[in-house]
């Protein structure tokens, strides 16, 4: 009964605008967002190099991305809250419990999602891309390009995969953001504060939000995907 | 057009489109071929026959410069080189693979990629575009996605794609064995349209309606040699 009428306050709280939580919501997607635009140029590009370029040691790099895929967001928080801590060598630039410190955080969590799905989509794509592009005239850079536009559904399945995995992070946003109100609280954080006080309402709330989000960006990914990966 | 033009030992080379002075290609310790004076005149259709394995796609492939040969000494448009493949001989010598890959796009815009490689103008680059897609009996089929096309259709739609370039050279691997008896007569009418227009045409096939058509020179690849 408590649980319908948490559901019942957190549905309010939704649809009447409730500041707070709107708040929360807005410093979720625009951490998330600085994240991914961070991580995406460069991961794209070692995904792309990994799967195009033999050079010694390759396999190794390409084993620690794969693994790096299941690695635990609460370790990279920790990495780097050591590293940020006022005691630790970057401390003076007072990134710790700070938005850019979350981005940062949420980047590194994205990066090997991000990599990882480049690589398998370029592997994936036939040599023949590439040669096709190279007969028709075009350099080897361009036809770099024209191949990874060639695979750019599987490309952006990592893309949306990538926010997938760091709007729902709570292990390393709590070391590194400090979950303050109005600043460095996002969705995750937010969920696990209320629920820990007790106050269901609003957790349920962002839970809801979190759910649609998926919805939402599953569904455009569908859309945009049209009938791309279809044969 | 007779054999004999073709296989002419001691020919200069400077009189034809493509002239092979020497070209090795081995598989580790198996010699795939080693051709000698091979000529390719402008306006001529050739057909290269042999058996699966013989080296067909390969030579093709070497000819395109997408493989490399352990030996090459070759005369392309005046041009000699002994050593490596020229990138700029890609602008004039365009190879169209057995199962072409055509562009997530569409139609006009896989036949468009060349020139817009080669940084044609808009406005030319849409001239060039039409009248190619209209060669290739394919201007209802414009702005469809390859993956609705039909397996001829994806076959005239790889040709418009090598022609609208004006290719001198245009190497084209097996272009009807997987088409009907509909599609194919398109695809070598087609082919001898660019003949026609004093392209020189190679065609690795089996097909004997292209072997047989009038005009046609044969290159038979046996025991790593051409025959004709």
């Amino acid at each position: 009964m408590e649980l319908w009428a948490a559901t019942q306050e957190a549905l309010r709280l939704l649809f009447t605008g409730d500041p707070t939580l709107w708040g929360v919501v807005w410093i979720s997607l625009k951490v998330s967002s600085m994240a991914l635009l961070i991580a995406t140029p460069l991961a794209v590009l070692v995904g792309f190099v990994l799967a195009t370029v033999a050079f010694p040691g390759r396999r190794v790099v390409v084993v620690i991305l794969q693994s790096f895929l299941s690695f635990p967001t609460v370790v990279v928080g920790l990495v780097l809250y050591v590293l940020l801590a006022r005691s630790g060598p970057f401390g003076e630039m007072g990134l710790l419990y700070t938005q850019t410190a979350m981005i940062l955080g949420q980047a590194i969590i994205a990066f090997p999602v991000l990599a990882a799905f480049t690589l398998a989509s370029v592997q994936g794509a036939d040599r023949i891309v590439h040669e096709t592009a190279v007969s028709l005239g075009a350099t080897p850079a361009r036809a770099a390009v024209t191949t990874l536009f060639e695979v750019r559904f599987a490309v952006m399945a990592g893309l949306f995969n990538g926010f997938g995995r760091v709007i729902s992070e709570v292990g390393c946003a709590m070391m590194v953001g400090g979950n303050i109100a109005g600043s460095t609280r996002n969705i995750p954080t937010a969920i696990s504060l209320e629920t820990a006080k007790g106050e269901f309402a609003q957790g349920i709330a962002l839970g809801i939000v979190l759910i649609v989000m998926a919805l939402v960006i599953n569904g455009a990914f569908h859309t945009l995907q049209g009938e791309g990966q279809l044969k | 057009m007779t054999a004999a033009t073709i296989l002419s030992t001691g020919m200069s080379g400077n009189e034809s489109m493509l002239f092979v002075k020497r070209l090795t290609k081995s598989f580790g310790d198996r010699q795939l071929f080693d051709i000698n004076n091979l000529s390719l005149q402008p306006g001529t259709l050739y057909v290269l026959t042999g058996d699966n394995g013989s080296g067909k796609t390969t030579l093709l492939r070497i000819l395109a410069g997408l493989e490399p040969a352990d030996t090459l000494d070759m005369t392309f448009a005046g041009e000699a080189t002994t050593a490596a493949y020229p990138p700029e001989w890609r602008q004039h010598i365009i190879h169209v693979h057995q199962h072409p890959y055509l562009f997530q796009s569409n139609v006009e815009a896989n036949v468009a990629y060349g020139l817009t490689m080669r940084k044609v103008s808009a406005a030319t680059r849409d001239v060039l575009v039409s009248e190619a897609i209209h060669w290739a009996g394919l201007d209802a089929r414009r702005g469809v996605p390859p993956k609705r096309l039909s397996g001829g259709e994806r076959q005239r739609l790889a040709l418009a794609r090598a022609k609208v370039l004006a290719p001198k050279l245009l190497l084209v691997d097996e272009p009807t064995a997987n088409l009907d008896r509909h599609a194919r007569p398109q695809i070598i009418s087609l082919l001898q349209n660019m003949v026609a227009a004093q392209r020189t045409v190679v065609v690795a096939c089996h097909d004997r309606e292209i072997i047989d058509l009038p005009g046609v020179v044969r290159l038979d690849l046996i025991d790593g040699t051409l025959k004709t």
